[in-house]
């Protein structure tokens, strides 16, 4: 018996859907134009400019004290390092000595975002692959860190604390005692998230050998930060042009070599680790001294080019400046570490699945207003 | 004690002598589904408030305890504001199908409850295949699911009804066949025989190992049943939409949502019957008072239900191809060797007898 | 490597031609004062066709004809002593007349740094090579060129506005770019 031939002859069409912009996991407002072929996916187009605010337009008629203000709406999530790294640069062009006081105070500050940008990550990581509680856990420890913040700069999220020169106002007498305590009671938390989330058999699962970067990718695409040191690349910055008083705590940079998701998630909670080390070695003995040097009301910085790197919680943060001696910037280029970052993600997402994607942009702790300036 | 008890004969004789036998059967069925709907609409509303608090209680917040003592009449005003949204629909849905869909899951949910022992007077059902009974029976949801996603005429419906529907049918076979292996001891399908027999000690100390081992695939299989986390990422894959219940809203949508709540009930119900004794005291203590039998229960269910929470709000979520890989090349051939296990000990007399 | 040996290396790839003529001007020094103006006024040579300069920035600044800047960048990658593999920033500049682009390179071996300038006249339609192929990171940093400029890359996989949308006219980042409803001049 003949056995009957169906017709099999369908047409297939790559498949494209939009994940965003407004979507849970897509920190931010970012579209993503997927072409996916069933559960595969076979290409990742990011559709950036939603939240294009053309900050590098407004630099060139800003002032410089106003510019420090636009930094921190860029990565917001580790503002108190983007004002850093403007200071920096206009301080190093103009020459000044900035007293040991504010260097400290501005490394511990500058530690103390990156640990909470590390748990806000936690937190939305968690969510993302469907452990719905850690979120609540992240947050319980930001708001430590937000109070102590609020204590002393004023604000929670903005903190707009640093000024080409030194640090607005002096800090807190109960600075150094809520810092201690924070310490104390954090070093006890790591051990708790360890337990809930990277010890668990499905999120291994979930994240091994999902999402790789080989390290000649990661220096090609300039993934940088976290990202690139889960690949191998050793690419810390506070370590190759230290500023500030990182030059004198010892610290480790985390690397790890397989580059997948997990690796990149167990490279920043040594990250953690690490921040609370370098706090700790300076919450103690930090120097007596102004908060601030004086500058002329008007900065002009000389004619020439400038350029700070800084490492965030996100990656490295380059500041460019040309300046023509005029009171305003004639081109200031901000180098964003989530820029290049989101570029490899097409690299490592095709051939995975839809879930993969979604843990992928978990790890890489993509904040779109850093990407879109 | 047995006076609250004999309320029930004393009502069926009271019918029966005010009215000719055929008509006071019909009223007597009709009082008793009533009865049942009542009881499915509370365990639910008071099933989703219980979620929320202890849902709040590991995210170290409170939950809802505004509206009515202790947040009780909570669900009530959300039920209130479902019943009050607008049916949308799409243009092309199937019209039959679409508004079909939702009573097949409440049907299969309301009539697994009906067989449960809440103690030895209260049991609507007591048929002679109970446990092949509720295995049938819930299967018939996995209908409900994939007619909604079909009839919703939206393919990212219709992909989270597909996908819902695979892992249903997957994972009941891990159901059945846990389930198959404590019916070794018992030697009979029907649940009030399986009770009895449980009067010398529950069947999960009477067939220790192969029993626990048993008791814990069926709680996986169990949680995969109802979509629920670790096992979501149907409903939870926000990519492609809310699964298949997408196009769904007011009434309809609040059917979906509560069947899925009652279908944790009955998991946690069925457990109970089969592995802890359904209305049994342990060792015996409160044997001369009956009532407390319901108590007895539903204290059981509801920690069986809350252990169910717990894992939703812990664990992260697995992927599809995750998922059943679980189920086929691990909880299946796990399953079958257990069950041989389980013959060899009923048949050398191993188990433990109080 | 310091920045003489780098100027020394990179300078020896692209030799000027017109250093060969340096002899002739040399022979000319013996005779009367007249050709004297013609040495003052006459600059000195560069030996090769890159101009090297280190005022007012800290790396060593490289500015190269367009023409030559794919070479130069592959040269740059590829070489072992210089080994610039990794490319940080590449921004867009609008230099008045000209229109330009900075690239600052590190290398990951050697940690040293160096910045490449090409400029071209060209305001409407300005061109250059895309190294995309050299540094796969130059992809997006070239599409925002491409939007804010509107310097076109040649060879560029998938050259289209990145964060403005698709029917956006004009180039903002321009020093003349005028928009009366979005800027505020102060």
């Amino acid at each position: 018996m003949q056995p009957t031939i169906a017709n099999t002859n369908f047409k297939t069409e790559p498949y494209q859907i939009n994940m965003g912009p407004q979507h849970p996991a897509t920190h931010g407002v970012l579209n993503l134009l997927l072409t996916i072929d069933g559960e595969i996916i076979k290409k990742v187009e990011p559709d950036l400019g939603y939240i294009h605010r053309s900050i590098e337009k407004m630099c060139e008629r800003d002032s410089y004290q106003q510019i420090v203000h636009l930094t921190d709406r860029m990565d917001y999530l580790s503002s108190n390092i983007n004002n850093e790294a403007v200071c920096l640069a206009v301080e190093n062009a103009l020459q000044l000595e900035i007293p040991e006081r504010v260097k400290v105070i501005r490394t511990i500050i500058g530690e103390l975002t990156r640990i909470s940008s590390h748990c806000l990550w936690w937190g939305v990581m968690g969510m993302d692959v469907g452990a719905l509680t850690t979120y609540f856990y992240g947050f319980r420890d930001r708001e430590m860190l937000n109070d102590i913040f609020e204590e002393t700069c004023g604000a929670r999220l903005t903190m707009n604390y640093n000024v080409p020169g030194g640090l607005m106002l002096d800090i807190h007498p109960n600075f150094v005692k809520r810092v201690k305590k924070f310490v104390a009671h954090f070093k006890t938390k790591i051990p708790e998230y360890d337990r809930l989330l990277t010890d668990n058999v499905i999120f291994q699962k979930r994240t091994k050998g999902v999402g790789i970067l080989s390290k000649e990718d990661a220096i090609s695409f300039g993934v940088t930060g976290p990202v690139g040191r889960a690949s191998g690349y050793s690419c810390d910055v506070r370590k190759y042009h230290p500023y500030s008083a990182l030059d004198k705590v010892t610290f480790k940079e985390c690397l790890k070599t397989e580059g997948d998701t997990f690796a990149r998630y167990q490279v920043r909670i040594m990250e953690l680790w690490e921040s609370l080390s370098i706090v700790e070695q300076l919450i103690d003995n930090i120097p007596e001294g102004e908060h601030r040097v004086a500058t002329n009301a008007v900065i002009k910085l000389p004619k020439g080019e400038y350029y700070q790197k800084v490492e965030t919680a996100r990656g490295e943060l380059g500041v460019y400046i040309i300046s023509t001696g005029t009171k305003n910037p004639y081109r200031l280029k901000f180098r964003s570490p989530g820029f290049s970052n989101l570029s490899a993600l097409n690299h490592m997402a095709v051939g995975g699945k839809i879930g993969d994607l979604v843990a992928t942009m978990a790890t890489l702790d993509l904040v779109i207003p850093d990407i879109d300036r | 004690m047995n006076k609250s008890l004999s309320i029930l004969t004393n009502i069926h004789d009271w019918l029966f002598s005010i009215m000719p036998e055929g008509v006071a059967s019909i009223v007597e069925m009709v009082l008793i589904g009533v009865a049942y709907l009542g009881f499915f609409a509370i365990a639910g509303l008071f099933l989703v408030l219980l979620e929320r608090r202890v849902a709040a209680w590991f995210q170290l917040r409170i939950g809802p305890n505004r509206v009515g003592y202790l947040g009780l009449l909570q669900t009530m005003a959300d039920a209130l504001k479902l019943v009050s949204k607008e049916l949308t629909g799409t243009i092309k849905a199937d019209k039959f199908l679409y508004n079909l869909a939702p009573y097949f899951v409440i049907v299969s949910s309301l009539m697994a409850l009906a067989v449960f022992p809440f103690t030895k007077e209260i049991q609507a059902f007591d048929i002679n295949i109970g446990v092949f009974f509720l295995i049938a029976i819930s299967s018939i949801g996995v209908i409900g699911i994939l007619i909604g996603g079909w009839a919703s005429n939206n393919k990212f419906a219709l992909i989270g009804a597909m996908r819902s529907g695979v892992q249903t049918i997957s994972y009941e076979l891990s159901i059945g066949l846990s389930l198959l292996t404590m019916i070794l001891i018992t030697g009979s399908l029907q649940l009030s025989e399986i009770v009895e027999v449980q009067k010398s000690g529950w069947l999960i100390v009477q067939g220790h190992v192969p029993a626990i081992i048993a008791f814990m695939i069926y709680m996986i299989a169990g949680t995969a049943e109802t979509n629920r986390a670790p096992f979501d990422m149907v409903e939870a894959e926000s990519e492609l939409g809310a699964g298949f219940h997408t196009e769904y809203s007011g009434m309809k949508f609040a059917y979906f949502f509560l069947a899925e709540f009652i279908n944790m009930f009955i998991i946690a119900a069925i457990a109970t019957t089969i592995f802890f004794g359904a209305w049994l005291s342990p060792f015996g203590i409160t044997e001369s008072i009956p009532w407390l039998g319901v108590f007895w229960f539903m204290g059981k269910a509801l920690i069986l239900v809350f252990l169910m929470m717990w894992f939703r709000w812990t664990f992260p979520r697995l992927r599809v191809d995750q998922l059943l890989t679980l189920e086929w090349k691990y909880l299946l051939p796990i399953n079958l060797v257990n069950i041989l296990i389980m013959a060899l000990i009923v048949w050398l007399n191993l188990t433990i007898k109080f | 490597m310091t920045n003489e040996a780098l100027q020394q290396l990179i300078g020896s790839w692209f030799p000027n031609p017109e250093v060969d003529e340096i002899p002739q001007i040399i022979e000319n020094l013996e005779t009367s004062e007249v050709l004297e103006e013609n040495v003052e006024s006459s600059k000195p040579i560069n030996p090769s066709l890159l101009e090297f300069t280190e005022e007012g920035s800290q790396f060593l600044s490289i500015l190269v004809q367009p023409e030559h800047l794919y070479a130069l960048m592959n040269q740059l990658k590829l070489n072992k002593q210089t080994h610039f593999d990794y490319l940080f920033c590449l921004s867009g500049v609008d230099w008045g007349e000209e229109l330009g682009v900075v690239y600052h390179l590190e290398s990951t071996t050697h940690r040293h740094s160096i910045v490449v300038n090409v400029k071209t006249k060209n305001r409407e339609n300005p061109n250059f090579d895309s190294i995309c192929d050299i540094w796969r990171t130059a992809e997006f940093h070239e599409r925002e060129a491409f939007d804010f400029f509107g310097i076109k890359f040649n060879n560029h996989p998938n050259l289209k506005r990145l964060f403005l949308t698709e029917d956006w006219e004009g180039f903002p980042l321009r020093k003349d770019y005028v928009d009366e409803i979005n800027m505020v001049i102060k």
